[in-house]
């Protein structure tokens, strides 16, 4: 019989998982720091036409770009002279699953369906689950969700329990665990147990998924004003909906674009603490993720991460807690489109940098999801009081991740907070250089790629951190 | 006390890891408790009460054993209640958008 003792699952990690993927990351491995991400992306996955081709076939893509006229009329009477951009919003809703997370699921479950998997799995508390769910159910594969769901307590986030009741309305085991980063532990288990696919957040099929996204999003900017986005926002967590986005926009030919990475502020809260998991209104698109992500990208269930944030985020920001619920209000309002809220995140960023673009500019948020019960402004903040948290009208600068939750009272106060780039690009070559590897020229290079700093600068900043060890 | 039959929807109950055999990085107030599993399915047995060990086939034909903790578990999702913080956003906006008041 296996041992299956948390350190002797962890030690078969690498060979559970080229099982299940069929991908021999080896092979794009330097022996040093440096890997090769473009040839990964190439080699592994499927070009952006096939892409397009596996998505049709399940109905993905082709949302509509919507203009919400009213929210920008509302932001121009607010803004100073000239200023108010146009915004528009790229309705993802409207896939299969309800969230833009149909595209990232396609890739994988049509690739574990053509290599014979019998199942595919996931380890999501998030939408990505009804997504892997939902496409397996049109490609006739088994599907296993493992989600985060409960505290000690069996205290149960209203949004993870909605996402679990949809992952079991198309047909998935779903497996409830209590608080941990051990999800992993159960997730390889599962996988070793089942033979079945890692549809994993984070391999190139998952990456290529949402390049499509952006491709649609500056083809159909174009087709309606004239020209290509100026900014794009997207919604950042784990790093593959910019990557993605960044990619397929790059794709279409839209070099200028701006890529803005939007999360909500969840700073001070732990994601591994049993204490902190209840405190918290939002489950992704927070900087829980957002900054180790970014900064640590390789922390993930396969062995390299395709979602590298850094590569593409020209710009990343944060709003509150508060001001997402309170535009997620406004656009069921305004627009008569009820969505979200996690996915009006990015929504929050762009009426806040829409304020300080010209009015001949435009800017896209990149993203909706479905909403319903559990997964909506009323019940998450039903839920906030029953856990302690203070919710109350004012200045979002009051907000306190974990203690009060301020809804703005005017459309004057959306604001965002800049996260600084170049302190995220240190920690990430400090990470890199963790394992006190000296690095080579090839690494140098692969670091530049990777932060978008000058070779120089890698190597300048590189002595830096190795004088300090 | 609640019985459930053979083919009844129901949720199973596990201890996966026990407080203090958790993963090395968690905090402490997670290492003093364990790492718990729920799962639904079919009940294989043809009876069983809350609290007894029993077999399941879940949606992905797997069987899983566990502690019986549920009978077709209710999915525990709402909207809530109205929140008084929210509910007069939609008209402020509107006034706004008016010109019945300044932004």
């Amino acid at each position: 019989m296996r041992d299956t003792s948390y350190q002797a699952v962890m030690a078969r990690r690498p060979e559970i998982i080229r099982r299940a993927t069929t991908i021999d990351y080896c092979e794009f491995e330097s022996g040093s720091i440096a890997f090769d991400y473009e040839k990964m992306m190439r080699q592994a996955a499927y070009d952006i036409a096939e892409v397009a081709a596996i998505q049709k076939e399940t109905a993905i893509g082709a949302t509509p770009l919507i203009e919400l006229k009213n929210i920008t009329r509302l932001v121009r009477q607010i803004a100073p002279q000239g200023k108010g951009a146009r915004i528009f919003l790229k309705d993802e809703a409207a896939n299969p699953s309800g969230s833009f997370k149909a595209r990232r699921a396609s890739v994988s479950v049509y690739h574990a369906c053509k290599h014979g998997y019998p199942g595919v799995i996931a380890a999501t508390s998030g939408n990505f689950g009804a997504a892997i769910a939902s496409q397996a159910a049109m490609r006739n594969l088994s599907s296993i969700i493992i989600q985060e769901v409960f505290d000690s307590r069996g205290v149960c986030q209203p949004e993870i329990m909605e996402k679990g009741r949809a992952c079991e309305a198309y047909g998935a085991e779903v497996l409830q665990l209590s608080v941990g980063p051990e999800l992993f532990y159960m997730f390889l288990l599962v996988l070793e147990e089942t033979g079945f696919f890692n549809a994993s957040l984070y391999t190139p099929f998952s990456i290529a998924g949402i390049e499509t996204l952006g491709k649609e999003v500056a083809e159909q900017t174009k087709q309606y004003v004239g020209c290509y986005p100026d900014a794009v926002v997207v919604t950042h967590a784990g790093g593959g909906n910019v990557t993605g986005t960044a990619r397929g926009l790059r794709h279409a030919g839209c070099d200028k674009t701006k890529v803005i990475g939007a999360s909500v502020d969840l700073s001070g809260l732990h994601m591994a603490s049993d204490n902190d998991f209840n405190r918290k209104s939002f489950t992704t698109g927070h900087t829980g993720f957002g900054v180790p992500f970014a900064t640590n990208p390789d922390r993930v269930d396969v062995p390299r991460n395709a979602a590298r944030s850094l590569r593409y985020l020209d710009r990343y920001v944060t709003v509150t807690q508060g001001e997402v619920f309170y535009v997620t209000e406004m656009l069921a309002a305004l627009e008569g489109i009820e969505r979200g809220p996690a996915g009006n995140t990015s929504l929050a960023a762009a009426i806040a940098l829409a304020k300080q673009m010209s009015q001949e500019e435009v800017i896209v948020v990149q993203e909706t999801e479905y909403t319903g019960a559990g997964k909506h402004p009323s019940p998450q903040l039903t839920f906030a009081k029953a856990n302690g948290i203070t919710v109350r009208r004012g200045m979002p600068t009051d907000n306190v991740p974990g203690k009060t939750i301020v809804i703005p009272e005017n459309p004057g106060q959306i604001s965002v907070k800049d996260i600084d780039l170049d302190k995220m690009r240190y920690s990430y070559i400090r990470n890199a250089l963790s394992q006190n590897l000296r690095p080579n020229l090839a690494d140098i290079e692969f670091l530049a790629q990777e932060t978008r700093l000058l070779p120089a600068a890698v190597e300048e900043l590189a002595n830096q951190i190795m004088s300090e060890k | 006390m609640a019985y459930a039959r053979q083919g009844d929807w129901v949720q199973i109950y596990q201890v996966v890891l026990p407080a203090g055999e958790r993963a090395p990085q968690v905090p402490p107030e997670t290492m003093q408790v364990p790492l718990e599993l729920k799962v639904k399915g079919f009940l294989l047995d043809e009876q069983a009460q809350i609290g007894q060990q029993v077999a399941i086939c879940t949606l992905a034909r797997r069987q899983l054993s566990g502690k019986l903790v549920a009978i077709n578990p209710a999915y525990g999702v709402d909207y809530g209640l109205p929140q008084p913080e929210l509910i007069t956003i939609a008209g402020e906006l509107r006034g706004l958008l008016r010109g019945e008041h300044d932004a």
